[in-house]
């Protein structure tokens, strides 16, 4: 067991990859002598040479389409976008293409390709900068989407994403890239599976099911509510797509109650799925409408006011009050 | 830029070289005649696109064999290929297999992806071919496919093809910065057939040559124009040579011709010089001119035709007797399967 913060557990994970594989190499804007603009990818390029850690210019559709035939070719391509809004310029690429080889030719072309995203806000940034664009990607078939939200996760979903045949889009929650947690880079452990959620609080009387940035908000926000006398179970989502809706289920049917948080906004977000999913397999077991806590429908706000965009604790727990109140 | 004009009067090409020429332009044609008789024949009284054998669009190739010859006669079947919406010429040069192109096309369980693909979707993993549906969204694969060639030191190329309204799109300029950043062995085809669907190439871009633009990336670029295969030939064989010899890309713009509608069922009343388009034909005109040069006789010529048309026969006949997909196959190969 190591301490290192989110950002370091990424690194340490492209490094293992890298030396573990050739083939595996990494492509993005400013990862080479500048580490990345998070310095994610700090020293990996003195140690693995410019032809495996790759500058490229400012071209995400190049960087994202080059990987594209690199891995067509037998290569495991790792693309860095620098900001979840710089995604946009390569989404044609990703969607049209990316997604859709391997349906396309029944299986005969398998894409490996890891495109690592920064996301969220709270960094006192403005758009592009600080959105949560998952739901756009979510919707597109042929994507594995996942979200590490501690510093362990962060290490083995890196080398599971790479690792992966499928092409998959690693969510970072870059407001939590400092954030320092235990990490066991020679047992994942229960983190064996990048696609299952996981109950990181138990809980009896309501359920939050959160990913990325806002799991330790929910933790905190069910804390507090602890503090009233309600026990709240917290999920870990960590899948994006797919959604390991068996496990929300599980616990939904003990706990009868659920809110989903996320920092993207409610309208045709990755929440209205689960409540949908979750009304379907466990109408009965619920004892209250899902609630909703995320980001309004609107293009994220100057960073005065952030604050009042973001989900926070007060928010889920006004949430919680609702589904005890119904 | 340099500009090559049409005819070489006297041909430095061998004379089982422009047999060659002649015979895949007879593959192509006779294909898509064939491709165009399935497609429309049970679509009638009332056209109905989903109908029929072939349902969906359709972009048939006529007219523009000479830049699939003229190109993939210098490639191997190593070369990767990447290609457009309209990209038959470009699969049947390049070696594919005709029966599993066929049954593609036809949407059965035989072809190259399970009939998943459909026309603007081939795969195919034994000529290192692809295409897409999305205008210039099959350059910056290409790129990746040229890197990995360079990557191992071999000297394997990609030929990236596109039609001349896709140079408008971003994806276009794009990759032509990176390969040429790169040194990446590659070859920029824009076929430039004078209209992009019904708008003509005056109204879409704002200069007379996209081979002009390759100057704007450092990189040599060359408009053919004639639709000539020779002179296609002989541009794609110096394109091809820079990218192998690891010099760089290279932009090839062919002034070709589309002699059908830019998808069947296209009336082409936009189209004033459509009493005239047969005139251009370009495999009449280069058959004659090889009889006339005494590289084979109207016999020969004729035989070639007759050769390719029974090959294309058996083709679509394999197609047509293959099974369609049983329906629980649609749901399959989202993700890889027991991954």
């Amino acid at each position: 067991m190591t301490t290192m913060t989110i950002a370091k557990a990424i690194n340490e994970g492209l490094r293992a990859s890298l030396g573990a594989d050739e083939t595996t190499l990494l492509m993005g804007e400013d990862i080479g002598a500048l580490g990345g603009v998070y310095r994610v990818t700090d020293g990996l390029q003195q140690e693995f040479g410019e032809d495996r850690v790759v500058d490229s210019p400012l071209a995400e559709s190049g960087i994202i389409g080059t990987s594209i035939g690199l891995a067509m070719r037998g290569y495991r391509p790792v693309c860095e976008i620098q900001f979840d809004g710089f995604v946009f310029p390569g989404f044609n690429q990703i969607t049209t293409q990316l997604a859709k080889y391997h349906a396309r030719t029944s299986g005969n072309v398998t894409l490996p390709v890891t495109i690592r995203i920064p996301y969220g806000g709270g960094i006192g940034s403005v758009e592009h900068h600080s959105e949560s664009p998952e739901a756009l990607f979510a919707h597109t078939a042929g994507l594995r989407i996942i979200t590490p939200s501690n510093a362990h996760d962060a290490y083995w979903m890196t080398r599971q994403a790479i690792e992966c045949p499928d092409p998959v889009i690693v969510f970072e929650p870059k407001k939590r890239y400092w954030l320092k947690g235990e990490v066991d880079t020679q047992d994942p452990g229960a983190s064996a599976d990048p696609f299952s959620a996981h109950v990181v609080r138990e809980g009896t009387d309501a359920t939050i099911v959160a990913y990325g940035p806002l799991v330790p908000v929910a933790l905190a926000a069910a804390n507090a509510a602890a503090e009233e006398g309600r026990s709240v179970e917290v999920l870990d989502l960590r899948s994006i797509s797919p959604i390991d809706f068996d496990a929300i289920e599980a616990s939904v049917r003990k706990t009868g109650r659920l809110v989903v948080a996320h920092e993207a906004p409610t309208f045709g977000g990755i929440g209205g799925e689960i409540a949908s999913r979750i009304s379907e397999r466990a109408f009965l077991s619920l004892e209250a409408p899902v609630i909703r806590v995320g980001g309004f429908h609107m293009p994220y706000p100057v960073a005065k006011v952030e604050e009042h965009y973001l989900p926070d604790i007060d928010r889920i727990l006004d949430a919680l009050d609702k589904t005890f109140s119904y | 830029m340099t500009v090559q004009d049409t005819a070489v009067s006297a041909s430095s090409l061998t004379v089982q070289e422009r047999r060659e020429l002649l015979r895949t332009m007879h593959l192509i044609r006779s294909f898509e005649e064939a491709i165009l008789r399935d497609y429309h024949a049970d679509k009638a009284p009332a056209w109905d696109i989903g109908a029929g054998l072939i349902p969906g669009e359709m972009h048939l190739s006529a007219g523009q064999e000479p830049v699939a010859a003229g190109i993939c006669a210098h490639l191997t079947r190593d070369d990767a290929v990447t290609a457009t919406h309209r990209p038959h010429h470009m699969a049947i040069a390049h070696g594919m297999d005709l029966d599993r192109l066929a049954a593609e096309i036809f949407g059965r369980e035989t072809g190259l992806g399970k009939g998943r693909g459909g026309h603007m979707h081939l795969f195919d993993p034994d000529t290192h071919f692809s295409c897409s549906g999305i205008i210039a969204e099959g350059y910056p694969p290409a790129l990746g496919q040229a890197f990995a060639f360079q990557r191992r030191q071999t000297d394997r190329i990609a030929v990236a093809v596109t039609g001349e309204g896709a140079a408008n799109q971003g994806a276009f300029h794009e990759s032509l910065n990176l390969a040429a950043l790169w040194k990446l062995p590659v070859v920029f085809v824009v076929e430039d057939n004078d209209w992009g669907i019904s708008v003509p190439r005056a109204a879409s871009t704002a200069i007379a040559s996209n081979a002009d633009r390759a100057a704007a990336y450092g990189m040599p670029g060359i408009r053919v124009e004639g639709n000539d295969v020779e002179a296609i030939h002989a541009a794609a064989a110096e394109a091809v040579a820079r990218a192998r010899s690891g010099d760089g890309p290279t932009l090839l713009e062919i002034h070709t011709l589309r002699l059908w509608g830019h998808f069947e069922g296209d009336a082409q009343g936009y189209r004033p010089e459509l009493s005239t388009v047969n005139e251009h034909d370009p495999i009449p005109a280069y058959q004659a001119r090889l009889v006339a040069d005494g590289v084979l006789s109207d016999e020969d010529a004729a035989a070639l035709k007759e050769e390719a048309v029974a090959r294309v026969d058996a083709a679509i006949g394999f197609a047509k007797n293959s099974p369609t997909p049983q329906p629980e196959e649609a749901l399959r190969y989202v993700f890889v399967e027991g991954a």
